[in-house]
């Protein structure tokens, strides 16, 4: 009986650990969805470019992967700021039969990316294999005649914590500074925004690059504890994307809480189901959100706050 | 008995109140106009009556069936055609094909679509243009091209929605004679509009609307001179 | 004179084969009809009903599985896959029509991607009926020469074409372009945008699942990663449409020959092979930024581009 709650336990541990790290993938497209209305779907490989960043860095200048935030952050932010101007901005003024073109442009970008590390880097998978990596904090140590076993993983810890600071951090900027109230002005009207002065097309480059900047550093936060290979960015993509939805689209407080909310859900599957059933898992909330609940979380919060 | 009866609807998103309990009746063959300040609701109620929104509360009744819970494509079969303020015609089809695929609705095949769509041409002046793309109209003909792909769908009852906005004075004076044709057909109209001189000069009965609620109802003359609506539409300017 | 261009055209494909190619170029002919059809499947659905699907796949691969697995299950030939995949795939079309078509515009696309994957990691764990990862081997070959192999694919192609072509003329067609439009508008009009959107995925899902049986006769062997594969079979597909030409009859046969062509230049290149993906990332980036409705679609802004070029 203890071994059941003990096996529960340690599962839910791990989904709230990843839940954090989701969530910060997932802020970064909430954002950009929030702000351009655009659906990154390259958002996957900009992870994996950071994560090559931060291997490279440990690699060959033995550069810690948390200390890679500080690097590999500014570079996808450039690379964000980036591609925004020089090609989402394009593909935005030109006059088409199908809207959807910045999706298939960032469906394209991502195949670049994607492949250049390919072709570039070899499919081999890679990892940094800190000498932390290992370490973990046990229950028993603390809790002498605890009747279960729990074990609470060093680096999981770090980037969870590290990912909740980012996170307040970005909540600092969105809410108490001049250019992140721009931002979120930009995001719920954008008409009312241009009249208040605000250089909007700045602001899509800025929160572009703030976008491809989070989930740079989630990338950076997640090489001590998964391995790395070129094709990643697909599955992380998936994982943004259901976040977002799952929080509801372009909701930054949404995106927390259903960052959360899929790591439990992953967790719980990977050790009652099997880990390969992990993409199916992903893709049963999806069609549930947008089944049961279309507005995501934030409208369940939306309700709640303004009453009946 | 009255053609349109909308009783008590209100419509809430999230906590906030779009329109709240609104009510009145619209008889057959009449023009009413709704009017209200910007952001007042009444493309909301346009958008309960067509069938997009289910009203919160209350009920909407079309020749004495209740149409509140049904979808727009069902609404519309039943005789209640409506026109949009943004204007989006397929814009890579001609005028006349913009026409037919409205047509359909109504026709069997398309020989008739095609016939009926020719007919509604001629009816709104857009005969000679109908075989120009649609993306290449000026703005005048475009709210006319709207206009036409509703009225392809032989409805009972019009709603125009801000039909009349930006256009020059003659395209406005057009726009009034093709409204009183349609009503000279038997179509019922129930029409937003800003322009106050449309308004006025064609609609029976008024209802007036200020933030989601029915602040007045009336012939045109009432209207004109109730201090309610001239308290809604001038209310800052006064108390300043 | 315009009328009789598809006649003279298939009249043209019909006869290519007699004048004597070697196999390799049967077989990139092959390709390139093959790949007009899948192309006018997902034209149908995303060009003019403006549903965009980026997960095509599935319907491919469903129809190649069904004459695999018929061969593999029932032991009788894998050409009755053929007419087994209109059913198969047509009770998938509406299953996933029922989920998807309720997203608007991006949500749709991605829903459709997820559901590619989906079905993909489906056939590579349900081992049990797909044979998973091995694949499913056809070992008696109906024909050496691949003539016959084309022969059937040009009437699959041509069937499509007319069949597309009477489509568009008629109620359906001009539904769905309303619909493209805008869908409210046309819901406002007294279309049942649910029931002809399903159609509309219903047709097109059938007929990329044929050319999917096709392929399984055709090579002999199929596998999870290649017919459900999203950057072989889903997003070249895309590209095949948005080269050639969005909404247009000759599109997909135009996006067709560029895009085998250019596969197969790649290809033949050793250095570049690799990076395939990369220059396909690159065209498709290249074509929605400058030619987003296509070779076919744009002719008019190319012809400026043109004209501008020789009187400078």
């Amino acid at each position: 009986m203890s071994a059941q709650i003990e096996l529960f336990l340690q599962t839910l541990i791990a989904g709230i650990l990843l839940g954090g790290l989701y969530a910060l993938i997932g802020l970064g497209m909430a954002l950009i969805m929030g702000v351009m209305r655009i659906i990154n779907l390259a958002h996957g490989d900009l992870m994996m470019v950071a994560m090559y960043i931060a291997f490279f860095s440990y690699d060959i200048f033995h550069v810690d992967p948390y200390v890679s935030v500080l690097i590999a952050t500014p570079a996808l932010f450039l690379l964000g700021v980036g591609l925004q101007k020089f090609l989402i901005t394009p593909v935005l003024k030109v006059e088409s039969i199908l809207p959807h073109n910045q999706v298939i442009l960032t469906v394209g970008i991502g195949m670049v990316l994607s492949n250049l590390a390919t072709v570039f880097f070899k499919s081999d998978y890679r990892s940094t294999p800190v000498d932390y990596a290992t370490k973990a904090w046990y229950l028993s140590d603390f809790w002498r005649n605890s009747p279960i076993e729990l074990s609470l993983s060093f680096a999981w810890s770090v980037s969870f914590v590290l990912a909740v600071v980012i996170t307040a951090m970005l909540w600092f900027f969105l809410t108490r500074t001049d250019t992140g109230k721009s931002i979120r002005a930009t995001a719920q009207d954008l008409d009312a925004a241009l009249l208040m002065g605000v250089n909007v097309e700045r602001m899509r480059m800025l929160t572009f690059g703030l976008g491809a900047a989070l989930v740079g550093a989630a990338g950076c936060l997640f090489m001590p504890i998964y391995y790395l290979y070129p094709a990643l960015g697909k599955q992380f993509t998936n994982i943004a994307f259901v976040v977002t939805i799952l929080g509801g689209l372009g909701s930054t407080e949404g995106a927390i809480i259903g960052g959360v909310i899929l790591g439990i859900f992953e967790s719980m599957t990977a050790t009652y189901l099997g880990m390969g059933w992990a993409p199916v898992g992903r893709f049963i909330i999806f069609v549930a959100v947008l089944v049961f609940l279309p507005g995501g979380v934030s409208s369940l919060l939306r309700s709640r706050r303004f009453g009946r | 008995m009255s053609l349109l009866e909308i009783r008590g609807i209100s419509r809430f998103f999230g906590g906030l109140a779009a329109v709240s309990d609104v009510s009145f009746m619209v008889d057959k063959g009449a023009i009413v106009g709704l009017i209200g300040p910007n952001g007042a609701g009444k493309t909301t109620v346009f958008n309960m009556i067509n069938g997009f929104y289910a009203p919160s509360k209350g009920e909407i009744y079309f020749k004495g069936e209740k149409i509140s819970q049904l979808k727009p494509h069902q609404i519309c079969k039943r005789g209640i055609a409506r026109t949009f303020q943004v204007v989006k015609p397929l814009q890579r089809m001609t005028v006349l094909d913009n026409v037919i695929a409205s047509a359909f609705v109504r026709a069997r095949n398309r020989a008739q679509a095609e016939a009926m769509a020719m007919e509604t041409l001629k009816f709104t002046g857009l005969y000679d243009d109908r075989a120009i793309l649609s993306k290449s109209l000026p703005l005048g003909k475009r709210k006319k091209l709207e206009i036409a792909r509703a009225l392809a769908t032989q409805p009972e009852m019009l709603l125009l929605d801000e039909s009349c906005a930006g256009l020059n004075p003659s395209e406005l004076n057009e726009a009034i004679e093709i409204i009183k044709k349609i009503r000279d057909r038997g179509i019922t109209i129930l029409i937003i509009e800003h322009h106050m001189k449309v308004i006025m000069s064609i609609s029976d009965r008024i209802v007036v609307i200020n933030y989601g609620q029915k602040i007045a109802e009336g012939t045109p003359l009432e209207i004109r001179h109730n201090p309610l609506v001239i308290e809604a539409y001038l209310g800052e300017a006064q108390s300043a | 004179m315009r009328k009789f261009l598809p006649i003279v055209l298939l009249a043209l494909f019909a006869l290519i084969p007699l004048v004597g190619l070697s196999s390799y170029l049967m077989h990139i002919l092959i390709l390139v009809v093959m790949w007009s059809v899948i192309g006018m499947a997902w034209n149908l659905l995303g060009g003019y009903c403006g549903q965009v699907s980026f997960g095509h796949a599935a319907f491919f691969g469903v129809g190649a599985y069904s004459a695999g697995i018929i061969y593999t299950k029932l032991g009788v030939s894998a050409w009755w896959g053929i007419p087994l995949s209109i059913i198969v795939v047509a009770l998938v079309a509406l299953v996933i029509g029922y989920i998807s078509l309720r997203l608007r515009g991006p949500y749709f696309v991605l829903s459709t991607l997820a559901i590619g994957e989906v079905f993909r990691v489906s056939a590579e764990n349900l081992e049990g009926l797909t044979q998973g990862n091995l694949g499913i081997l056809i070992q008696e070959r109906t024909w050496v020469e691949k003539i016959w192999y084309f022969y059937i694919i040009l009437f699959i192609a041509a069937v499509t074409f007319y069949l597309i072509k009477k489509t568009i003329a008629s109620r359906l067609g001009y539904y769905f372009v309303a619909i493209r439009e805008d869908q409210d508008a046309a819901e406002s009009l007294g279309i049942n945008t649910t029931l002809y959107k399903t159609i509309a995925l219903c047709m097109s899902a059938v007929i990329a699942g044929l050319a999917g049986a096709f392929y399984t006769n055709y090579m002999g062997y199929i596998d999870p990663d290649v017919v459900f594969s999203l950057s072989d079979i889903s997003i070249v597909t895309v590209m095949v449409v948005m080269v050639g030409g969005v909404a247009t009859f000759w599109g997909p046969l135009v996006g067709a020959v560029i895009m085998v062509l250019f596969a197969e230049l790649i290809r033949s290149i050793p250095m570049l092979g690799a990076a395939h993906q990369t220059l396909f990332g690159i065209l498709l980036i290249i074509i929605i930024i400058f030619l987003p409705n296509g070779i076919a679609g744009d002719t008019s802004k190319i012809l400026r581009l043109l004209r501008i070029r020789r009187s400078s």
